[in-house]
């Protein structure tokens, strides 16, 4: 018999696609809003819709549908408003989701060696099995550079 | 104890912009990156130009030594195609962009970085966003239209064409302040 302790439980949000569920650390939310307007003007990024305005802040909105349930949505009923982390900074990205969030504690198993890039974890909740979403993998950005070469190198490489 | 001073406010740093038109988008270009508004049939001295990896560049203007090449904004952006009345001949650059039309003229208090989700081409198109009566305009980057590789390649094509007055010798060298040093202004981002 295990005993879980308070120590192993974190608190996640879970967000549905379609008719699947998946979460994301708690930690990492920032809100969740209504649908609003989004702007759309041209890029290249795929799964990047346009963007949002909220609370003065321009927040690229990324349907990652696509890569959950291989479909993109046709509706939605809320946009969940997550920290995706790039490099040292954070940034604001919406998440279209098409029902209801539903905050839990639960405790997440590691992934394994065969899951996608994506999956931070798994969770056994109401007799479901949960992805825990990375958003570094999941959502576009670019790659975080290699650290710079040391200081005499850069200098060598000066004209 | 001596009296706290009070603080003065900051002016706010605005930034006069032009919102215009191209294949039914709306952008922003700052004022100061725009040297000259022209319509399109006053461009009587364009000469065609044809290189089949760009082909948003048909036309260009041979101003003093220089080759000035007019970018269709709406073919760069890749959107629907449109018919462009007014060309902006862009300082600094050797750009000149083909748009529909101009929408107005305002000023930016602030512009945000595109955010990093943006990962692409885009990057080099932007100078970023601006919020405007409710509304997100991406503000463009004059030097983004062509980039270095795609100037070397124009400027190859116009050497090896037999386009009267072009190739190796300048055809004139008439004074010019289109390659000037006006730097843009530029926002905190």
């Amino acid at each position: 018999m295990t005993v879980m302790t308070e120590t192993d439980l974190q608190s996640f949000v879970l967000l549905r696609l379609g008719e699947r569920r998946f979460a994301v650390a708690a930690t990492q939310i920032a809100e969740l809003v209504a649908p609003s307007r989004v702007f759309r003007f041209p890029h290249r990024t795929t799964d990047i819709e346009g963007v949002m305005l909220r609370r003065g802040r321009i927040v690229p909105v990324c349907d990652v549908a696509g890569t959950l349930i291989g479909k993109k949505l046709t509706s939605r009923r809320f946009y969940l408003i997550a920290q995706r982390r790039y490099g040292v900074s954070t940034e604001w990205v919406a998440l279209p989701v098409t029902g209801d969030c539903e905050l839990i504690n639960a405790e997440m198993t590691s992934p394994s060696h065969s899951d996608a890039p994506h999956v931070a974890g798994w969770l056994s909740h109401g007799g479901d099995v949960i992805e825990v979403l990375n958003l570094t993998a999941l959502t576009p950005g670019a790659k975080v550079l290699p650290a710079p070469p040391p200081a005499f190198e850069r200098q060598e490489a000066r004209p | 104890m001596r009296p706290l001073s009070p603080t003065k406010p900051q002016p706010l740093r605005t930034e006069q912009i032009i919102l215009f038109r191209a294949g039914g988008q709306v952008f922003a270009v700052s004022s100061a990156s725009v040297q000259e508004v022209r319509g399109i049939d006053s461009l009587g001295s364009a000469k065609e130009i044809s290189h089949p990896q760009l082909p948003k560049v048909k036309h260009f203007v041979q101003r003093g030594e220089h080759s000035v090449y007019i970018v269709n904004a709406a073919m760069h952006f890749g959107l629907p195609l449109s018919t462009p009345a007014l060309v902006f001949v862009l300082r600094n650059v050797r750009t000149a962009l083909l748009i529909d039309g101009i929408e107005k003229m305002t000023t930016m208090s602030r512009l945000q970085a595109l955010p990093q989700a943006f990962c692409h081409e885009e990057r080099e198109w932007y100078r970023g966003l601006t919020a405007l009566d409710q509304t997100v305009i991406p503000v463009i980057k004059p030097e983004g239209f062509l980039t270095p590789d795609e100037l070397f390649l124009l400027d190859a094509s116009l050497l090896h064409s037999d386009i009267p007055g072009l190739g190796a010798e300048p055809d004139n060298v008439l004074s010019t302040d289109l390659i000037g040093t006006d730097s843009d202004a530029s926002l905190t981002q």
